[in-house]
């Protein structure tokens, strides 16, 4: 492999994925509500909570997914 | 106020005495020449994923956090679960940008974000712009640290009249001090772990017992007054709360990483890989502060704030009070001592980082920049030592002789500050489009314009945008870096055909993980 066919791009388009996240919790319209609750818990809590676990899965996809 | 809790004195004082001594014997870990810079105030650069893991968690989740989340959620009830989507937006930030900034200062030793800015924009004040914005931001944010110190003190029935009630706050100080003095930053390193190890404890425990005690989650959820259970739906002429709740979050996540202290974690990591592993990592601090948000309300739902017993801690630290009269109220007194350790030493992690940071800024874009140019290693770290030592007692001076509102104000005004830092930073590592002059200028109407907004809001970090009928309430340091950046851009062109621009030392190739040989 020569110079010329290692050049890399910065950009992947495995990148969009962090965009699902960004959506998903500064939107607050989607989950400011308090039905449908979890064990007692408002949607507005655990719709959060849980957006922590789905994002740091993204992230670790993007990871595996493209080179640093 | 109540007696000395003694069982939670003794237990706390062992704990203190361990991270003592584990401060000082880190100086030995992964051992360096204490004399260079780069061993002192990055540990060498050589911690993997596992200790980045636990430094940079120590340092962003600080004792205050863990003290402010939930007291905010307390008082104010719903918009302090900002918290949670501002930990979730913040890693793709990291994850994008940072492994980056490593590399490229890996590469041509540099230990500031500043010293990269020096690097490839070529212009002293720029970096100068950078290091002063640092270190201002990064004052207030180690006093502060002392208030969660201070809460958990009084919290354990200590207090004392006058100047002699600062004491205990004084030893911790002194203690920090010397171990940051001897050890740099191997010493919030190796602490780091033990904190993590008794916040993590702590926070589980305080999820999974309180509830219990007070009958599962419908009914502490049922104690919130209705008001402060959600957010508040905006009326038809605004985005309302919901404006101020995105914006904080997102505010918030992209000034984060732009910290000192933040980018001295990062930098401390052996590899640009170990830091975007932590971007994946990391969130397991978030889901924690998530938990411990809920704490406040735990706090409402157990009633501290009507018991007799609590009423002078309240009385003394306001809201601020909420958590450590909680688990007062829940747990065993030798449960509490291994909590209000854990915030205690919470404390100490990320001032030690931060003084280091402000230190590492000092020495090298103030003093090495304009006033010495030449100095040997070994002077360039004692320097470093010495103004470590200032910082720290700086903060002591400021929180036991102002009243704490106003580092609290000063924090706020902080986060404003230093996300005018972002286009030369984080937008740097990508492009080196920008001219350094228009990013000078940027950076300047943005700190303006951002404290400009910060007093009209009443001391307020939201300020509320009109255009026409219709209001934009959001937080100001989102608005300062966009006139910041507008600026920055429109000037770039004008500032270009005035003059030639200075070379950049970097290489597009040195910001990425170096090529396996071929």
């Amino acid at each position: 492999m020569n110079q010329q066919d290692r050049k890399r791009t910065d950009w992947s388009w495995w990148h969009l994925l962090f965009l699902v996240q960004f959506v998903a919790v500064l939107w607050p319209p989607f989950y400011n509500t308090a039905e449908p609750s979890f064990i007692g818990m408002p949607f507005f809590y655990w719709y959060q909570l849980l957006w922590i676990i789905i994002g740091a899965i993204l992230t670790a996809i993007v990871h595996f997914a493209t080179e640093d | 106020m109540q007696d000395v809790n003694w069982t939670a004195l003794i237990i706390f004082l062992v704990l203190f005495a361990l991270i003592t001594w584990l401060g000082f014997a880190a100086a030995r870990w992964r051992k360096g020449d204490l004399d260079l810079l780069h061993e002192w105030g990055l540990g060498g650069r050589r911690f993997g994923t596992v200790v980045t893991w636990f430094l940079i968690g120590g340092d962003l989740y600080t004792a205050y956090t863990f003290i402010a989340v939930p007291a905010l959620a307390f008082g104010a009830g719903a918009i302090a679960f900002f918290a949670v989507p501002y930990t979730i937006v913040a890693y793709p930030i990291l994850f994008l940008a940072f492994p980056r900034l490593w590399y490229v200062c890996h590469k041509h030793n540099y230990i500031t974000a500043a010293d990269f800015v020096r690097g490839r924009f070529g212009n002293r004040w720029l970096a100068l712009a950078m290091a002063v914005t640092g270190i201002v931001a990064t004052l207030p944010y180690i006093a502060l640290q002392l208030v969660g110190l201070q809460v958990v003190i009084g919290g354990m029935g200590i207090s004392g009249t006058g100047y002699t009630g600062d004491l205990p706050l004084v030893i911790a100080f002194i203690i920090l001090a010397a171990f940051t003095y001897s050890s740099g930053l191997r010493a919030p390193a190796s602490i780091a772990i033990v904190k993590d190890i008794l916040i993590y404890l702590t926070a589980f425990a305080a999820v999974i017992v309180v509830p219990i005690q007070l009958g599962g989650f419908e009914r502490i959820f049922a104690a919130v007054p209705p008001s402060k259970l959600l957010l508040a739906t905006p009326g038809a002429n605004t985005i309302g709360a919901y404006g101020a709740y995105a914006t904080l979050a997102l505010g918030s996540a992209l000034a984060l990483f732009l910290y000192p202290h933040s980018i001295t974690g990062i930098l401390a990591a052996s590899s640009g890989r170990a830091v975007r592993r932590n971007a994946a990592l990391l969130p397991g601090y978030s889901f924690m502060l998530g938990l411990l948000a809920l704490v406040g309300f735990f706090a409402i739902a157990a009633g501290v704030g009507e018991l007799p017993e609590f009423a002078a801690g309240f009385k003394q630290f306001g809201n601020n009070f909420a958590v450590p009269a909680l688990l007062l109220h829940s747990f065993p007194s030798w449960f509490v001592g291994i909590a209000f350790a854990a915030v205690g030493i919470g404390a100490l992690v990320p001032a030690a980082i931060m003084s280091i940071a402000a230190a590492n800024l000092f020495t090298r874009n103030i003093h090495r920049e304009f006033i010495n140019n030449a100095p040997t290693d070994r002077q360039e770290a004692q320097l470093a030592k010495w103004v470590s030592l200032i910082v720290k007692f700086g903060a002591l001076v400021f929180i036991v002789f102002v009243p704490s509102k106003y580092a609290i104000y000063l924090q706020l005004l902080g986060g404003i500050w230093i996300i005018q830092t972002l286009p030369s930073v984080m937008l740097g590592v990508y492009t080196r489009w920008f001219n350094a002059w228009a990013l000078l200028v940027g950076w300047a109407a943005g700190i303006v314009a951002g404290t400009a907004m910060f007093v009209a809001a009443n001391l307020a970090p939201t300020y509320t945008l009109e255009v026409g009928a219709f209001t934009f309430p959001g937080y100001s340091a989102l608005y300062a870096v966009i006139i910041n950046l507008v600026l920055t851009v429109i000037l770039t062109p004008l500032f270009n055909l005035m003059g030639g621009r200075p070379a950049d030392e970097t290489i597009a190739a040195e910001y990425r993980a170096p090529l396996p040989a071929a």
